[in-house]
């Protein structure tokens, strides 16, 4: 791979992974917690994110030279209400069941911080394809994130996963789950076990270390 | 809409807690409620952005429904409560500077509160008039700043207590809310 490229790739990945907005960052969390009661409401609220924040963040990164400090700001959440407009009445036009499940939820990726944060720490910095790659890079990692606490809930919730049934009749749905306080339990289970799979990566690590002193 | 004025404030302070119940304004929940003396402000802030927006919100829906004009609302609303934080915040900063650094970065951020957004949205879809609209904003104004001001309670006794190593911080804050959220299902019907 030329340099070029491998940057690129890197840039991707950021988002993915070392600042995953879900579990790394916690932003974004309104829309974390409501919509993502079944695996299906979690991937195009998880899509329809991505696609404002690439297009924001390409708007933004383009104007960045001829936007004024004072006022940045504003014009930020001016052009992120402009696209969350567009794909509102998107959603409205291909699925309106989608579009009844997500609810005010759709509108509401406007205040999503995940979005003004990329416009401001990054698009507004740098030219406009490294600011589409990474925010292409946070769109994906947020709606795995997203996938991530779906897909769970749906599980223990209900039963099910992509409205198919896995477990047959005899299951009894754990209601609670898809009930808002599922939703913070859920999360909060994910970050406890990212959190002891730092740790002991860090313990064995610093095991690591004491035996190469020893030696 | 049959339900008076008393079941929305009741409904929007417990029954459909903003926090707890619908999953708004989540961030500064978590990002504010370390300390009391600064949860409850800011609750009083937010409050008072939600009243400022929701008053501008039906004015602004009613021009914008005369006009056939409603792609728009979005976006207009979007800009009144950006211009409501910015008046709270020279307020607060002529008033009490102390405070106002304090609250720090949360208090620009009130704007990206979706609590405040979601008031005026849902006074929008639900069609309230004037006064259902303002009981509206100002029940889910205080539910909020109960739920920030429990956590904040619950977060300051927390300090002193020998909690597991891996749970510190977010994981535990979030396990919390989610036992506070259980137990504010119990106002489930209460406002009829």
């Amino acid at each position: 791979m030329t340099p070029t490229t491998t940057r690129g790739w890197d840039e991707f990945m950021e988002g993915i992974w070392r600042q995953n907005p879900v579990f790394v960052m916690v932003l974004g969390m309104c829309p974390t917690l409501a919509v993502t009661v079944s695996a299906e409401n979690a991937l195009s609220m998880g899509i329809s994110t991505a696609l404002v924040l690439i297009a924001s963040c390409g708007l933004v990164s383009m104007m960045r030279d001829i936007t004024p400090k004072e006022v940045r700001i504003a014009v930020y959440i001016v052009i992120i209400a402009t696209f969350v407009t567009v794909v509102d009445y998107a959603i409205q036009a291909i699925s309106l069941a989608l579009y009844d499940a997500l609810g005010a939820f759709i509108q509401l990726i406007v205040v999503n911080c995940i979005i003004l944060g990329r416009a401001e720490a990054h698009a507004a910095k740098n030219p406009p394809l490294p600011a589409m790659i990474n925010a292409a890079g946070m769109g994906a990692g947020f709606t795995i994130g997203l996938l991530a606490l779906g897909v769970v809930r749906e599980i223990l919730g209900a039963g099910t996963l992509f409205g198919v049934s896995l477990f047959g009749a005899g299951f009894q749905p754990w209601v609670i789950m898809v009930l808002p306080p599922g939703g913070f339990f859920v999360l909060g289970s994910w970050l406890l076990l990212f959190a002891a799979v730092e740790r002991r990566k860090q313990r064995k690590l610093a095991e690591q270390g004491e035996v190469g002193q020893n030696v | 809409m049959s339900e008076t004025a008393f079941q929305i404030f009741v409904n929007a302070l417990l029954a459909n807690n903003f926090v707890l119940a619908m999953f708004l304004g989540l961030c500064p929940f978590l990002g504010v409620s370390g300390k009391l003396d600064t949860a409850f402000p800011m609750g009083v802030a937010t409050t008072f952005v939600m009243l400022v927006a929701s008053l501008c919100a039906y004015g602004l829906n009613l021009l914008l429904s005369a006009f056939h004009l409603e792609f728009l609302r979005l976006i207009s609303y979007i800009v009144i409560i950006a211009s409501a934080v910015q008046l709270v915040e020279m307020v607060l900063k002529k008033y009490s500077p102390g405070l106002f650094r304090a609250l720090g970065i949360y208090l620009p951020l009130i704007t990206t509160n979706c609590a405040v957004l979601g008031v005026a949205l849902f006074q929008t879809a639900r069609e309230y008039d004037f006064i259902q609209s303002m009981t509206f904003s100002f029940g889910g104004g205080a539910g909020f700043t109960l739920a920030l001001v429990l956590m904040a309670s619950v977060r300051e006794r927390l300090q002193l207590s020998n909690v597991p190593d891996v749970a510190q911080g977010t994981a535990l804050s979030l396990m919390l809310a989610g036992i506070l959220s259980l137990s504010f299902m119990g106002f489930a019907g209460l406002g009829g």
